[in-house]
């Protein structure tokens, strides 16, 4: 088991005939994920690496009876990317793309909501089960499959992490990366219940960064209904304030979103923040073999 | 993105929004020939994109032109929270019956729009938050459709329901101009009432959404490059992000989330980093040797560390790139490489015997570049 995504999710690639969009096709179908074809607008009827190309989403959906999709079209045509699929009444839509207006997110935010679907991203590596299927642009191999759950905010740090982990012998059950724009489809209060529920996560790694007040509120959360162990790093103490630190989302302004105050409220919550990512590693390693 | 306050003041007049825009100036000179065109007294404003320009002596009232000029001449060249003063805005002096706060803010908890009114104006709104939190009046909404009836139940809380519509307007333009120019933060602080009745935004600030830029030329147009770091602009023209800090190591990373990790690694080491910089997922030599330079363009930096995650992008061919930068630019510091992920083994291979020093674990990485640069200065480790 695992969580959003398992052997049997069928996967649209938006935008596959792109330089992105075909050249992550391909790792996926490596990878062994079940990709059962592409769109992109104007070139359906077209092929890429075996698998068919549609002109919609509505069109693929129907003919491939796909149930997720991944979007790595270019950031000026995301949102309408996104919109479709939600027409389409997709149930997973992961969006890989940075720079989508924030606006438009939130529109989508609610709109996703409202359908009963579920949006992953933007600006995210994507989702990956181990040894099942893996939707985005993360390296497959650093991955094993194992028992513990990753939610995490950021890109090549999660690989840092999950690798970390892999290395010490502790494989995950599923790792998400949700995004670092300031408004994403899903949140880790989104997410925690679904591994909270599966039976075959034993933990959950929670990677933070500063801005917002998301690590904030979800320590509130973890205390009132979550019991499987919480473990979690945030990075970004060292930024200055009113600096937007690579992520659209990682700023912290007028005081608030600083590390130390998600810091304070996860340990105030009775959930450990590692200091360094080993640390991280260690102390999942120690608690899965208690 | 940010602009300055008399560019703010134009937009609030493009949409409705009763304002006292006044003139730009960029020498003494300048301020009094506006001064004596505007007639009668005159307040001098620095043009920073810093807040707290009153407390810093960067706002002065002028009674006449050769006051104006003076205090111009004061303001011009000023330092306020490490911008230059370029500009002055100078800007008929109004009658203040009462001051208010207002804003439109994109709020993140909500995934909305934030209104935040006060009836408590002109002092700052992260003050009034600490110190009287009830008397800021909030209400959200989540679609782009105006918040009608809270915004009728607030309006009349800041002058008197003998100004609701008034106020009510503004609030109308305010979210108007934050949705059609894709805003992050539209604010009016102060908002005041005048002795014959009129409702003025005599400040204001306009923060923009840098991911909607690309369909707002006419914003964009506004950027003043004068006040963002030279070093953040460069660095930004060749797709690298940089953010400068006050240490002396400097940092190389992909990855945002990792580059502040390694960042969080040094101070806890007991090093000082001294930028922020995500150099992407490429092997690209040329945005290598961008970044080395952009790195050492800062004086005092005395070591350097390249941590980079090969997923995609293999060890190898980073290592293969990081060498042909390394070669192309004189550098005399020392600089640390830690590669994993795909072909670590294989890229760090290939910096045997060059004078660059391999690192095999993250922390091994920085414990190697805190010695390079002197050793730890204080920290846990």
């Amino acid at each position: 088991m695992s969580i959003l995504i398992d052997r049997n999710t069928r996967v649209l690639v938006q935008g596959i005939t792109g330089r992105d969009g075909s050249f992550h096709a391909k790792g996926m179908l490596d990878y062994g994920t079940n990709v059962v074809g592409g769109v992109t607008p104007g070139k359906g009827g077209e092929q890429v690496h075996g698998l068919p190309v549609f002109n919609s989403v509505k069109e693929a959906v129907a003919a491939t009876k796909a149930n997720a999709t991944v979007i790595y079209v270019p950031a000026k045509f995301a949102a309408a990317a996104i919109r479709e699929a939600i027409d389409a009444s997709v149930p997973l839509i992961i969006a890989i793309t940075e720079g989508v207006p924030t606006l438009d997110m939130m529109d989508i935010y609610h709109q996703v909501r409202e359908r009963g679907l579920r949006l992953i991203g933007p600006n995210c590596p994507g989702v990956i089960t181990p040894g099942q299927c893996k939707i985005g642009i993360m390296p497959g191999y650093i991955h094993a499959p194992g028992r513990v759950g990753v939610i995490s905010r950021s890109g090549t740090l999660t690989y840092e992490i999950v690798f970390a982990l892999t290395n010490l012998g502790v494989g995950q059950s599923t790792c998400i990366g949700i995004g670092g724009d300031p408004i994403v489809g899903s949140g880790p209060m989104d997410l925690l219940p679904l591994f909270e529920r599966d039976p075959d996560t034993d933990a959950i790694v929670l990677v933070g960064e500063i801005g917002g007040d998301e690590e904030e509120r979800t320590a509130a959360f973890i205390r009132e209904h979550i019991k499987k162990p919480v473990f979690s790093y945030i990075v970004g103490r060292t930024a200055p304030e009113g600096k937007r630190m690579g992520h659209a989302g990682a700023i912290v302004s007028g005081g608030a979103g600083t590390a130390e105050s998600k810091i304070k409220a996860f340990a105030a919550a009775g959930v450990p923040v590692a200091d360094t990512i080993d640390q991280l590693a260690e102390a999942v390693a120690a608690a899965l073999k208690a | 993105m940010k602009i300055h306050e008399y560019q703010a003041k134009e937009l609030f007049d493009q949409f409705n929004i009763p304002t006292k825009l006044g003139r730009v100036a960029t020498s003494p000179e300048e301020a009094g020939a506006i001064a004596r065109a505007i007639g009668g007294p005159v307040v001098v404003k620095a043009q920073v994109h810093t807040g707290g320009r009153g407390k810093a002596g960067g706002v002065k009232l002028a009674h006449s032109p050769e006051e104006a000029q003076q205090k111009a001449a004061a303001i011009l060249g000023m330092d306020i929270k490490g911008s230059h003063v370029n500009k002055v805005l100078v800007v008929g002096s109004a009658d203040i019956e009462q001051e208010v706060y207002l804003a439109v803010i994109l709020d993140r908890s909500s995934r909305g729009i934030l209104f935040m009114a006060s009836a408590e104006g002109g002092m700052e709104i992260e003050e009034l938050a600490k110190t009287a939190p009830e008397k800021i009046h909030r209400f959200t909404t989540l679609t782009r459709a105006f918040p009608e009836e809270d915004a009728r139940r607030v309006a009349p809380l800041l002058f008197g329901s003998a100004h609701a519509v008034a106020v009510l307007g503004i609030m109308r333009n305010l979210f108007r101009l934050f949705l059609e120019l894709d805003c992050s933060l539209v604010e009016i602080n102060p908002l005041v009432l005048t002795p014959s009745g009129e409702v003025v935004a005599l400040d204001g600030k306009v923060n923009f959404d840098d991911n909607a830029l690309f369909r707002h030329p006419e914003v964009e147009a506004l950027r003043d490059l004068a006040e963002e770091n030279a070093n953040e602009v460069d660095a930004k023209s060749f797709g690298l992000s940089y953010v400068e800090l006050e240490g002396d190591i400097g940092c190389m990373v992909n990855g945002a989330g990792l580059a502040m990790a390694t960042m969080d690694m040094i101070k806890l080491f007991g090093g000082q980093p001294a930028n922020f910089l995500d150099v992407g997922g490429s092997s690209n030599p040329d945005k290598v040797v961008q970044a080395f330079r952009i790195i050492l363009s800062r004086p005092g930096i005395k070591a350097i560390l390249i941590n980079i995650f090969g997923g995609i992008t293999r060890c190898d061919d980073i290592a293969r790139g990081i060498l042909a930068a390394f070669e192309r630019t004189a550098i005399d510091v020392p600089i640390v490489v830690r590669l994993t992920g795909t072909n670590a083994k294989e890229g760090l291979e290939l910096l045997k015997g060059t004078a660059l020093i391999p690192a095999n674990t993250f922390s091994e990485a920085v414990k190697k570049v805190i010695e390079a640069a002197g050793g730890a200065k204080d920290g846990n480790s």
